[in-house]
């Protein structure tokens, strides 16, 4: 068993090499000079000239890649000229937000998307079964973007009952913040509920058909006590697999969420960045979220492995 | 004893033949994929949404009412109704119907070649991982693992700004961030076909390496790849709507599902028909793509059943 998740581990360890690499040649295509970016375009030939030593862009692109390895080992993931600061405390500032909504929004939609696919497996056929099911998948087919702007419309523009965008103040009252998350994890929970609800309920129904909870029905157990207990007990080696991906999706989902309600978290800094080809910026955000969903990534396979043993990484499963 | 069992065998020879081979037909007819699809009501509503929608775009010049470029200043932020527009305009008095009608072209022609791009490339660096196995294995999904780690909207997202805005770049964005899971796919459906039996008789032949993954492997893992790519499609609808929905993608006056949704994003107060009914196509055609992968998996593969 430690053997296995050691060797997961080391597993990474490439797959980061090649994060990096990545993000190295993706960054260092984006077309511009960095230095006449940064300087402005006033800048002489001799600052732009004197920038680029500074930024060692007129070392040979080997020794660039080498020097970049050697900074992000030292955890130096470069400085944002546009904020002007080190991208690793700009991340620090801005996961705050970002982390609030996605968290919030994960909860929401593992609690009721769960509850809802029980109900819909413990009454497969029945009229609410075939309402969920419709409404699970028209969730999971769901642009959030547009879901958002017509949240916004409705809620906002028409109702006037909630603010449109920002984050809220807590001096101002706890329904300050609760008020001005509302939209944004409504927006952001809506594929991770519908794909826990299907999920569940797939999940759920295989289960409750097995011998063992059949045996277990037979020996009086109450029903209560069959479905929350062992039924559910076994049934959620998927939905672990799928709360992972549904939460390297939901940083992803933040990107246009946070975009639409002008939320102050790593969504906007990074859409930002991009609209203003600050290079070190987007260089080092790419690489946070991909190191981000390869640790997410880990973390699953161990529960997975924790939890079930049948798993084996050895050999040569995908 | 023997007899017996010879006369009985004659009998059912002799009653057989006819009814029993129109029998078996049937039976094959209601066993084929076509018609097991046919009875999946869900599968054939997305089949008809899909078959609507890839109409519209084929026939837009037939069925839009009015030019979908032509500016008219008197008619802007028309509602849905006046002046014969259907739907209304949009803030520079675009028939907003129109445009989504050939918008619908863009943000398909995006969908499938964004996804046969991904297919293609994926598909051949799967069946070699797969095939080969042993060290071209470890690199080339290692790679894919580097590839799956970006979250996938940031790196189109990236792509975009080092390509710059086009049709074609789009698709390409949209492409080669689905490369890896279409890997993955054949990767793991390569690992179990090329122990098979028939792939053992034609390596005891002699069969090439090419003849043995084109004509023996690739077939047999298509079915997989038919639920993926449809499942893709739908969201490459989405990709293509978020990027240019984030200014990244197309980009005016070109009409797509993701340029009308930006539009109607800065005139959400003004004229919310903007953005309310471009959404509407696309949650209406990522809902017919979806509904029709998941019934050709249930059909196809009814190991994975839901």
């Amino acid at each position: 068993m430690l053997k296995t998740i050691l060797k997961r581990i080391v597993q990474c360890i490439p797959t980061l090499f090649i994060v990096v690499t990545f993000t190295f040649i993706l960054t260092r295509a984006i077309p511009g000079n960095p230095a006449q970016t940064l300087l402005g375009p006033q800048a002489t030939a001799e600052d732009i000239a004197a920038m680029e030593i500074k930024l060692g862009l007129d070392q040979p692109k080997w020794k660039q890649y080498i020097d970049y390895m050697g900074d992000v080992l030292h955890g130096d993931f470069g400085t944002s000229y546009m904020y002007n600061q080190p991208v690793l405390e700009l991340i620090g500032q801005r996961i705050g937000p970002t982390l609030q909504i996605t968290l919030t929004a994960l909860i929401i939609a593992l609690i009721i998307g769960v509850g809802v696919g029980m109900f819909s497996a413990l009454h497969q056929y029945s009229a609410f079964d075939y309402i969920f099911m419709v409404l699970a998948l028209v969730g999971v087919s769901m642009p959030i973007f547009w879901l958002g702007m017509m949240l916004v419309n409705f809620f906002s523009v028409n109702l006037g009952l909630l603010p449109v965008s920002g984050r809220g103040d807590i001096a101002n009252g706890l329904w300050d913040v609760i008020s001005h998350m509302i939209l944004p994890c409504l927006c952001l929970c809506t594929i991770p509920m519908a794909t826990f609800a299907r999920i569940t309920r797939s999940s759920m129904l295989e289960v409750i058909r097995s011998d063992s909870i059949k045996a277990l029905r037979a020996r009086g157990i109450s029903e209560r006590s069959v479905i929350f207990k062992h039924a559910l007990k076994n049934a959620l080696p998927p939905i672990i697999t799928v709360l992972g991906l549904q939460l390297a999706s939901c940083f992803t989902g933040a990107i246009l969420t946070e975009n639409i309600f002008s939320w102050p978290g790593l969504g906007t800094m990074i859409v930002n960045g991009i609209n203003n080809r600050d290079y070190m910026l987007i260089q080092g955000m790419v690489l946070f979220f991909a190191m981000v969903f390869v640790v997410i990534n880990l973390i699953v396979d161990l529960v997975y492995m924790v939890i079930n043993p049948r798993v084996s990484y050895e050999g040569g499963g995908a | 004893m023997k007899k017996k069992q010879n006369m009985g065998e004659a009998i059912t020879d002799a009653l057989g033949t006819a009814s029993n081979e129109e029998l078996l037909k049937k039976e094959r007819r209601a066993n084929s994929a076509w018609s097991k699809l046919k009875r999946n009501k869900t599968a054939m509503v997305g089949l008809i949404i899909v078959c609507i929608m890839i109409f519209i775009a084929v026939f837009a010049p037939l069925l839009a009412p009015y030019d979908p470029t032509a500016i008219s200043p008197l008619e802007a932020y028309a509602r849905p109704g006046e002046n014969g527009h259907i739907l209304g305009c949009d803030h520079i008095g675009r028939d907003l119907l129109s445009r989504i009608i050939y918008g619908s072209r863009v943000s398909l022609l995006v969908a499938f070649g964004g996804t046969v791009v991904a297919g293609i490339i994926g598909v051949l660096l799967g069946l070699i991982a797969g095939y080969f196995g042993g060290i071209v294995d470890s690199i080339i999904m290692r790679i894919m693992d580097g590839m799956l780690s970006f979250p996938y909207i940031l790196l189109a997202m990236v792509l975009m700004t080092v390509l710059g805005s086009s049709i074609f770049n789009v698709i390409l964005a949209v492409g080669i961030g689905n490369i890896p899971s279409f890997a993955r796919v054949v990767r793991g459906e390569v690992h179990i076909i090329k122990n098979e039996e028939y792939c053992n008789a034609a390596r005891v032949i002699g069969v090439s390496n090419a003849r043995m993954l084109f004509t023996h492997i690739l077939p047999n893992t298509i079915s997989p790849l038919i639920v993926y790519a449809t499942l893709g499609i739908a969201g490459a609808i989405i990709s293509e709507a978020a990027l240019s929905f984030l200014g990244l993608g197309i980009s005016e006056p070109t009409a797509s599902w993701g340029s009308i949704l930006q539009t109607g994003k800065f005139y959400l107060n003004t004229a919310p028909h903007i953005a309310t009914y471009s959404g509407i196509f696309i949650l209406i055609t990522v809902l017919g793509f979806n509904l029709l992968g998941d019934g050709v998996r249930d059909v196809l593969d009814p190991k994975m059943k839901k």
